[in-house]
């Protein structure tokens, strides 16, 4: 028998049957009666936000830790606007999230109502699809293709954006949720060219100097096993992007660490000097190849990606193969494995074993901590290298970790050594300062019992520091690593290296917050750290049993003249690196 | 390089608007569009011009595959095809010049579809060259309105784009 339904409550009732456990939202005048039809039920939990910014990103956070997709309620007008920097974060970074937005009643599209934005033409550049809802019949269909579109293929944001008269509680319909959906325009990838996997087979095989490079793909396509499962049983060294940290266990001697811009020197000589790369997932993007005319010369390129618009876009691809990381990966290992059997001699021992010895010579050479083995002691002071170790430590290498945007994202991405996949969220992509704390909040409703750490910058803290109340109503026990610079690091390295040493705007003369008495005053449990000596003993505290249940936030007063090193030189290639400063001071260069 | 790219587009408010907004966001040139829906009512054919080497071209292709209410795009420049573009253009004709206009227009193939004391308005198909060059055949001063419909274009013989 089917049921008869108002509009809004055929929305909730499609959110259940697609199995939402939460919705982040903020209620308001559009979707009124749709917060009415979530008050009448239990199944689905509604967490309040305190800006629609944060929703998106805790919806983004629950879908990159669980790989389910994350939905949003927001109301018409400013709630929709407040959305689309999480959305366009989410585009960016291809998270599967389905964003219901409230508009005027049909009959006031288009008068300049109040609180009207047409929201399906302001968030149309960065939704993977987005629908308008015309008539409340259309209402269980559109759910359905939302939650297919958002998470297939590569995954994305779906916004479906909802007239106040589509969900009138006086009009009743038939409701049945459909079961499947038929898209005659959208059949998303679903196996290799197996053609296109012999011949990159081939070209694995006869390697003498290669190097995996692996992205969010393989994170978002639930392919680490399979990478960990082919990487291991090649040898071959595996990089990792900033949205791929995890994909391959970050403490295994195969890994060189992150590549790019400040990847480290082993993952960005080896790619440079590769004779055969193999993109994973991962698009060349420019934070990663540095000058594209000047990207591996030597290096013949497979490029194996879900999305064929991904592959030759940047870097033109020799072999590519579109289709699902995990898929094709389990089939190269496949046939690998049967050539090996086969041969014993099928790879290229020799030529290998000088590989990994240069390899290791640049590890020796400049490995990550170079720079801050030479620096320790010098003042005294705390390095922010030093916290995102101890946290580390503390955490036993097992928190979910969620990053800002700065400095301390990048020391986090550094030092912080994942070892299994969705446990490193950061906004990659967009680079959306404010990320990072409501994606923890977005982490830690997914995984109750998990231990979250949200390592942040100041700066980056203070963009959604309203969640804090959020955080308190819920009940939420993150741990917030605060590396404080009193600046905006980021901008102001690059003002150091680039402009002279000018700090145009990039600090705050003075007008921070007592982080400690902030962070109390909205309930929570706040620690401050000087000096280096504090730090474990504080790290062992707020990631032991005596604060499991409690939102802790430390304020660690980081040396503020840390620079994150190595970096990459502006129109290189990319072994054209800083690494260290030099007396205190870097090089500038002109050539910057 | 030229091409002339044909899209099947679901035939949906707004679809349109994802088709052009995905060129100006990814900085490609539109130089004509024509869309009308097909002998299929739920699907609209696009015909785009737009400028490009090879790797520009498959990106857009790319992209255009991308999203969900694209149904199908051919390159149409990579094979035989056909194109022709429908142009009304209002010239004026007082005097001598209204025999001259006809002339020109005859050798052309075009058609006067309407005529006044002063001004004849003329139908004019074939290649976007053709268009230019009638354009050019006649006085600069004389020409009143022009409106193209852009290029629409087919395949030829058994190249069929269907779904
Ligand atoms: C919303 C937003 N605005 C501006 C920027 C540019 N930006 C990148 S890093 C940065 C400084 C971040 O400061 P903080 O969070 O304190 O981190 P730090 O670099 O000091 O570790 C800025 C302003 C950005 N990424 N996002
Ligand atoms: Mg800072």
């Amino acid at each position: 028998m089917t049921e008869r339904l108002s509009g809004g409550e055929m929305l909730i009732r499609a959110l259940q049957d697609e199995g939402v456990e939460y919705v982040f939202g903020y209620p308001g005048g559009a979707v009124l009666h749709i917060y009415d039809a979530i008050f009448k039920q239990q199944r689905i939990e509604h967490i309040l936000v305190r800006h629609e910014q944060a929703a998106t990103h805790m919806a983004d956070g629950y879908a990159r830790s669980t790989g389910k997709p994350g939905v949003v309620l927001v109301t018409s007008g400013p709630g929709a606007t407040n959305a689309v920097t999480g959305i366009a974060t989410a585009y960016m970074d291809s998270t599967p999230i389905v964003v219901i937005s409230g508009q005027v009643a049909n009959e006031f599209i288009g008068s300049d109502a109040f609180q009207e934005t047409d929201m399906v033409g302001v968030s149309r550049p960065v939704v993977k699809h987005s629908y308008l809802v015309r008539s409340a019949a259309e209402i269980p269909r559109i759910v359905k293709e939302a939650f297919y579109i958002a998470c297939s293929g590569r995954p994305g944001p779906v916004v479906i954006d909802v007239p106040k008269d589509t969900t009138d509680p006086n009009v009743f319909f038939d409701y049945e949720y459909p079961e499947t959906v038929s898209l005659r325009s959208y059949a998303p990838s679903t196996r290799g060219h197996s053609g296109q996997i012999r011949k990159a087979v081939a070209a694995l095989l006869a390697a003498k100097r290669p190097v995996l490079y692996t992205g969010g793909g393989v994170i978002q396509g639930d392919a680490a096993s399979e990478l960990t499962r082919l990487a291991t049983r090649l040898g071959f060294p595996v990089t990792n992007t900033l949205m791929g940290l995890g994909g391959f266990p970050g403490d295994q001697e195969q890994f060189l660490g992150m590549l790019g811009m400040h990847g480290t020197f082993e993952a960005n000589m080896a790619m440079h000097h590769a004779d055969l790369i193999f993109a994973v997932g991962a698009r060349f993007d420019d934070r990663v190849t540095n000058n594209p005319a000047k990207f591996a010369p030597d290096a013949t390129i497979i490029h194996l990606d879900v999305d064929p618009a991904s592959i030759s876009k940047i870097i033109n691809a020799d072999i590519p193969i579109v289709g699902p990381a995990c898929s094709v990966l389990a089939e190269i290992d496949r046939v690998v494995e049967a050539k090996m059997a086969e041969d014993p001699d099928a790879l290229d021992a020799r030529a290998l074993a000088d590989w990994w010895r240069r390899i290791r010579g640049w590890r020796e050479e400049h490995g990550l901590d170079h720079d801050q083995r030479h620096r320790k002691g010098l003042n005294g002071s705390l390095l922010p290298q030093q916290v995102v170790q101890a946290v580390y430590r503390a955490s036993n290498g097992q928190a979910f970790v969620t990053s800002d945007v700065g400095q301390h994202q990048m020391f986090a991405a550094q030092y912080y050594k994942f070892d299994a996949p969705r446990r490193w969220i950061n906004s990659g992509g967009l680079g959306t300062m404010g990320f990072g704390l409501p994606a923890a909040m977005g982490v830690q409703f997914a995984h109750p019992d998990g231990t979250v750490a949200c390592i942040t910058g100041e700066g980056s803290f203070m963009m959604n520091m309203q969640e804090l109340s959020t955080c308190m109503q819920y009940a939420l026990p993150i741990k917030i690593i605060n590396l404080n610079n009193q600046a905006l690091g980021m901008v102001k390295q690059w003002q150091d290296m680039q402009y002279g040493g000018r700090h145009s705007h990039s600090t705050y003369r003075d007008a921070l917050p007592d982080f400690k008495a902030l962070t109390e005053s909205f309930g929570h449990v706040a620690y401050r750290i000087d000096e280096l000596d504090e730090l474990d003993d504080v790290m062992a505290d707020v990631f032991g049993a005596k604060h499991k249940n409690d939102l802790v936030f430390v304020d660690a007063h980081i040396d503020a003249e840390e620079h994150v090193y190595p970096m990459a030189i502006k129109g290189g290639a990319m072994n054209d690196m800083v690494l260290e400063r030099v007396d205190g001071r870097d090089d500038i260069r002109d050539d910057l | 390089m030229r091409r002339l790219l044909a899209i099947l587009l679901e035939n949906e408010a707004g679809a349109l608007s994802r088709v052009i907004g995905l060129f100006a966001q990814r900085n490609y040139n539109i130089e004509t569009l024509n869309v009308a829906p097909t002998e299929d009512e739920t699907l609209s054919r696009v015909t785009l011009s737009t400028t490009g080497d090879e790797s520009r071209i498959e990106q857009i292709t790319k992209h255009l595959n991308r999203l969900i209410e694209v149904v199908k795009v051919v390159d149409l420049t990579d094979g035989d095809h056909l194109e022709r573009e429908l142009m009304l253009i209002k010239v004026r004709a007082v005097g001598d010049m209204r025999e001259e206009v006809k002339r020109c227009c005859d050798i052309f193939r075009g058609q006067v579809i309407d005529v006044t004391s002063d001004a004849y308005t003329i139908q004019l198909t074939g290649t976007s060259e053709k268009l230019d060059a009638f354009i050019r055949a006649l006085d600069e001063t004389a020409v009143l309105e022009v409106v193209r419909s852009g290029v629409s274009g087919i395949g030829r013989a058994d190249k069929i784009l269907s779904l």
